[in-house]
């Protein structure tokens, strides 16, 4: 770890302007990533702007209708707040699904996104990585790589973005509330992180110097029928192998709206729309759900020690669907607590 | 002393500790923050060690950059081959007590790199921040080399070592024919088993802390080990010290799990700095440099089992391929037990080593046994599949009266009473002996188990036992407590043997100024310590008895040390209790300051010759496998120990759970990937080298079956540290294959396994 200067900024525009005042700078939020990445020597920021002070804290009705959740919130705050439990507790769900008490209550909505992969080989410094160093190569691809994509890699990266909290803002539709130096913008949320292709050193579409304020949830939000299935090395404190997020609109049996998203299976949240597309106006049978999950994984390519990753979605999204449809959060509260195999 | 002294009233203090629940003694200690570790002693002017690793497994330092390095404000001194002061010439003034064959691994020695995160230097500077910092700019050239890290790719290259480490045991000679036997058995089982390497991964991370007192005096090692006088003779002899320069202390350790048995770099490089820079110096190690600290060896096993028509065992073929460094033979007994666990006169055991380009190996909890058990039991239930006999009613059928290997009679064995009452305690009958038989919706349900053996051993150990006027008794040895309990039960016995109330005693351990202890391991040092504390305190107690006659009109007169017993701080006749005289008083009339006496003890070899003595236990699983998902819980686990006398049950319970929790852990999740193009562990952290976190865990139910035993030792005690975990991965494996009809014959047990 470098030493480095630290600035606490109080509002927004100070933390642009701090930002951009000092070379090889960094926004800090928690600090449950940063840091860690900082003491490995993988980031190297000489100074950090603290946004500890700023007033992003908040969560809140959005003007639209839905949920504002500010960029400052912790994950524990987030998915304990009342409203997110009541209306949209597949959020709850997934950031509860994520790390440890202590690691949610210090890390942020913003860091969350931000977070970096946990590919082994981007965190060992003795080793070659495209995303810590462009151009070095990749040690995962024919190396050891349990934890890596089977959807979107490249052959320059095949790292999975680790995010939990992720996975249900992709399903819901989130978008993030960004000001930068050239002002304010909104990034839908399929949008927001991108596939490694030939740039794996960008995990996102930020722009340099941009920050993010909200991440806005619109007003639907699933609480009825809805899962998230995370399949783990152990049963806490682990990243996903597998994560699955459903949540379905149903009519009877008959499913009205669907939404699909996957953790640990790519370098972004995977969406697949597609898959959406097929469950929707059909019954809410296990045979619906095969085709989806086949739907799902087409396409997808093992590395090796990561083949079982293309069966293992497969039986996660039938699972996921089915006990969405299983379940009545309306009727049963705890429902979403006992859910996890 | 010609007085007379009353006789005290009774009071029942209730001075029987031993076999009683007592409370960790130094759990106060520990929960306020009060019992320091090695890293915390914060000593004046301190200077701060970071180690910089190798990230390559083999090949030449060609050039270190330090003048870069110690151009930066408070960095003092970079220590690499390239500068260290000359040290002990022969590399066996390296070797410990716990030094398998070979010639150790010497830090900064020369330029070659032996394995994959080698220290090759140590940066030293006024703060810590700056350590790590300066040492993250430090320039290291290499010249690599290919390196082999794949045991797989060395199969053919076995070789059987020699005896070399202490304790080892090479696999006794073929008895029988195995091969015909197996060549007729009516029932057959041949397979390969293996696990990875595992780290042991104590939660405190190594550290040493070097007080330097100044010029031509001593040093005081704060260290984290498992044993301060290995420490000190390690480094006596490279640096040429005195014992009275280098005290080693030691006095709460955070787990170790065999890691601290051998001293380990970082005391080696604290020592040299501070002794370069004289000053203090701490050197401690991150999570992942710890995965360069030796480890349990990735093995290959190779079981071959026979039993005839009626399930009775008629073969039994154990041979185990473990890898080992380039520079030591690192060996533990993996096979042996195959021939000591079941009756069986066709037996074949081997045990060979391959080396690898990295660093040696490490004992680890139950070494040998762990790895062994996991392949024995597994095999074993898969025969009892093939002959169609119930895996308990197996074990039972072929349960051995008599240890085979040594051709001896056990000093005492209740493995039955373990089946027996571990199995009614699981309601083990309620199984249905079909696999995949049983469900609860998603959930198959699975009913599993192995049996476990370890030895009972006794080391040569000293305590010292002094009573002061205060009535205050201080016993020490310098021995180790790794969260074992030790500091417990050594004030229950000492306690006890001079019938005096525990808050009146205290242990001392941890510093080589105490009396010679072995290191803390193998589970001995219950056996070892515990049976010189006694010893020490029964000296004192000789002492106290002759004052006590030489008071006028003594009531104990002419009694014999056995007439007398030392009870409710009295020491009274065995004959008429009314006759007896307070300790306390007693030191009051004496007008003694303080009372002492040492003992030193060891095995009586005469009384266990004729012995074979072991520990033995019987665990029963029941798992949980999503049936789509491959997921794995464990919900229930009865594990049943025979070991010998307990001392204290709340202690050994401790020692068995942590033992269940630990076999959980390599049966589902525990592995070292080497990546052997790197010739590196890569997932060298806690987030990715997983172990079980509380949702892992579920009922753990331990059954303590006392034996009596006076044979292993004048107290009877076996030893509980590491019975507790032998067996436990098969048992898990056995249930997983009971539930799902899938075996799994490497471990861990993990999801992908079972899709
Ligand atoms: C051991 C461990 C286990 C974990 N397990 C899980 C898990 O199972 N599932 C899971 O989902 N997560 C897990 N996490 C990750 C955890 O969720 C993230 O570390 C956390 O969400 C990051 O948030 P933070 O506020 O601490 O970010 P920081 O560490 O402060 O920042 C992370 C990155 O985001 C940037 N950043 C922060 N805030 C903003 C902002 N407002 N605008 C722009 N950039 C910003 C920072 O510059 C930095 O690059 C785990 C973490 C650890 C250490
Ligand atoms: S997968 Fe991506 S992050 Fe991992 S080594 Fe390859 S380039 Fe680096």
């Amino acid at each position: 770890m470098n030493s480095f200067t630290l600035t606490q900024a109080t509002a927004i525009d100070e933390a642009l302007r701090d930002k951009a005042s000092h070379d090889n700078s960094a926004y800090l939020g928690g600090g449950t990533n940063l840091i860690d990445l900082m003491k490995e020597n993988v980031a190297r920021p000489t100074h950090l702007t603290s946004l500890h002070k700023l007033p992003l804290s908040q969560i809140e009705r959005a003007p639209d209708g839905g949920l504002r959740l500010g960029a400052l919130a912790t994950n524990a705050e987030t998915a304990y707040h009342p409203e997110v439990e009541k209306h949209y507790p597949l959020l709850s769900q997934t950031i509860l699904a994520g790390a440890t008490p202590q690691l949610r209550n210090m890390a942020t909505d913003g860091g969350n996104l931000m977070q970096r992969t946990r590919c082994y080989y981007f965190y060992d410094l003795a080793t070659p990585c495209n995303k810590r160093e462009p151009g070095t190569g990749c040690s995962a691809i024919g190396g050891y790589n349990r934890i890596h994509a089977i959807l979107g890699a490249s052959e320059q990266c095949i790292a999975t973005h680790p995010s939990d909290m992720c996975v249900a803002l992709a399903a819901l539709e989130a978008v993030v509330q960004v000001s930068g130096p050239d002002g304010e913008r909104r990034i839908k949320f399929e949008d927001f992180h991108r596939l490694p292709g030939e740039r794996p050193e960008l995990d996102n579409t930020l722009q340099p110097g941009e920050l993010i304020t909200a991440v806005d949830l619109p007003e639907k939000g699933f609480a009825k029928h809805f899962t998230y299935l995370k399949l783990r090395d152990r049963t806490s404190y682990a990243f996903a192998a597998v994560s699955v997020a459903a949540a379905l609109e149903l009519d009877g049996n008959t499913i009205r709206e669907a939404r699909l998203a996957l953790g640990g299976v790519a370098h972004k949240p995977w969406r697949s729309k597609e898959a959406e597309a097929l469950l929707v106006g059909r019954p809410a049978t296990v045979e619906t759900f095969r085709q989806a999950a086949d739907q799902v994984v087409k396409g997808a390519v093992g590395q090796g020690s990561n083949d079982f990753k293309i069966e293992l979605a497969r039986r996660a999204v039938v699972r996921a669907l089915k006990q969405a449809t299983e379940m009545n959060y309306e009727l049963d509260e705890n429902a979403f607590l006992n859910s996890n195999p | 002393m010609k007085q007379t002294i009353a006789a005290p009233p009774v009071i029942r203090l209730g001075t029987d500790y031993i076999g009683k629940p007592v409370s960790r003694v130094e759990g106060l200690a520990k929960v306020t923050g009060a019992a320091k570790y090695a890293a915390e002693f914060n000593v004046p002017d301190l200077l701060y060690g970071y180690v910089v690793s190798s990230p390559i497994a083999k090949g030449k330092i060609t050039r270190i950059h330090a003048d870069e390095v110690l151009a930066l404000s408070g960095v003092l001194q970079v220590f690499s081959h390239e500068n260290v002061p000359s040290l002990a010439w022969f590399d066996r003034s390296y070797k410990d007590d716990l030094a398998p064959g070979g010639s150790p691994f010497r830090p900064l020695h020369d330029a070659e790199i032996l394995f994959s995160q080698q220290p090759v230097a140590l940066v030293v500077a006024e703060t810590f921040e700056l350590a790590r910092y300066a040492a993250s700019l430090l320039r290291v050239e290499y010249a690599a080399e290919a390196h082999e890290t794949d045991i797989e790719k060395k199969r053919d290259d076995g070789y059987e070592p020699g005896r070399g480490k202490s304790g080892f045991m090479p696999p006794p000679k073929p008895r029988g024919n195995p091969n015909e036997a197996y060549k007729n058995a009516a029932h057959q089982h041949e397979a390969e088993y293996i696990h990875l390497a595992q780290h042991n991964n104590p939660l405190e991370n190594f550290a040493t802390t070097v007080e330097w007192l100044g010029e031509g005096k001593k040093l005081n090692i704060f260290d984290k080990t498992q044993g301060a006088m290995n420490v000190q003779q390690y480094l006596t002899k490279i640096f040429g010290l005195s014992k009275e320069e280098a005290r080693v202390i030691s006095k709460f350790t955070g787990g170790a799990f065999g890691a601290g048995l051998r001293p380990q770099y970082q005391v080696f490089l604290a020592v040299l700095a501070a002794l370069a820079l004289e000053r203090s110096v701490r050197v401690s190690l991150t999570r992942q440099q710890m995965f360069s600290l030796g480890h349990r060896p990735h093995t290959l096993q190779y079981l071959k089992l026979g039993a005839n028509e009626n399930g009775g065992l008629e073969a039994v073929h154990h041979a185990a391929l473990a890898e080992t460094s380039q520079f030591e033979d690192f060996t533990e007994v993996v096979v042996n037990w195959s021939g000591l666990l079941y009756q069986c006169e066709n037996v074949k055991l081997d045990y060979q080593l391959t080396k690898i380009d990295a660093n040696s190996p490490i004992d680890m909890r139950a070494p040998g046994a762990a790895t062994g058990s996991f392949a024995l039991e597994s095999a074993m239930d898969e025969l009892a599949y093939k002959a169609g006999v119930d895996p308990l009613d197996f074990r039972l059928l072929n349960y051995a009266e008599r240890d085979q290997n040594m051709n001896k009679e056990f000093s005492s064995k209740k493995l039955r009473e373990c089946y027996h009452q571990g199995a009614a305690r699981f309601g083990w009958e309620k199984r249905n002996p079909t696999p995949r038989s049983m469900r609860d919706g998603n959930w198959l349900i699975g009913y599993g188990m192995a049996t476990g053996c370890w030895d009972a051993t006794q080391q040569k150990a000293a305590a010292k036992a002094s009573l002061t006027a205060d009535g205050h008794l201080m016993v020490s040895s310098a021995s180790n407590d790794i969260g074992t309990g030790t500091y417990t039960i050594m004030t229950q016995i000492a306690a006890q043997t001079l019938g005096l109330p525990l808050e009146a005693v205290t242990f001392r351990l941890g510093d080589t100024e105490l009396p010679e202890a072995p290191v803390q391991g193998g589970s001995w040092t219950a056996a070892s310590v515990g049976t010189a504390v006694q010893a020490a305190c029964q000296a004192l107690g000789k002492k106290l008895l002759k004052l006590a006659q030489q008071l006028a009109d003594s009531p104990l007169q002419g009694a014999a040390f056995e007439d007398v017993q030392f009870v409710d701080g009295v020491i009274r006749l065995n004959e008429d209790i009314s006759r007896r005289v307070g300790i306390a008083e007693l030191l009051d009339a004496s007008g003694e300051e303080k009372v002492e006496a040492e003992a030193t003890t060891g095995p009586n070899m005469l009384k266990q010759q004729p012995y074979s003595m072991h520990s033995h236990n019987a665990v029963f699983v029941e798992v949980r496998v999503d049936e789509d998902l491959g997921t794995v819980h464990v919900a229930r686990v009865v594990n049943a120990v025979a070991a010998g006398r307990i001392l204290n049950p709340k202690t050994a319970r401790s020692q068995v759970l942590g033992s269940v929790v630990w076999g959980i852990g390599m049966a589902l999740m525990e592995e070292s990937i080497m990546d052997h193009g790197f010739g590196r562990y890569i997932n060298h952290s806690l987030a990715e080298y997983h172990i079980p976190v509380m949702a892992d865990i579920h009922t753990i139910d331990v059954v303590l079956v006392e034996e009596e035993d006076d044979i292993v030792n004048p107290l009877g005690v076996k030893g509980i540290g590491e019975i507790g975990f032998v067996g436990v991965a098969a048992a898990v494996a056995n249930a997983v294959f009971h539930a799902t009809g899938k075996r799994v014959r490497d471990l861990p047990v993990s999801l992908d396994k079972l899709l």
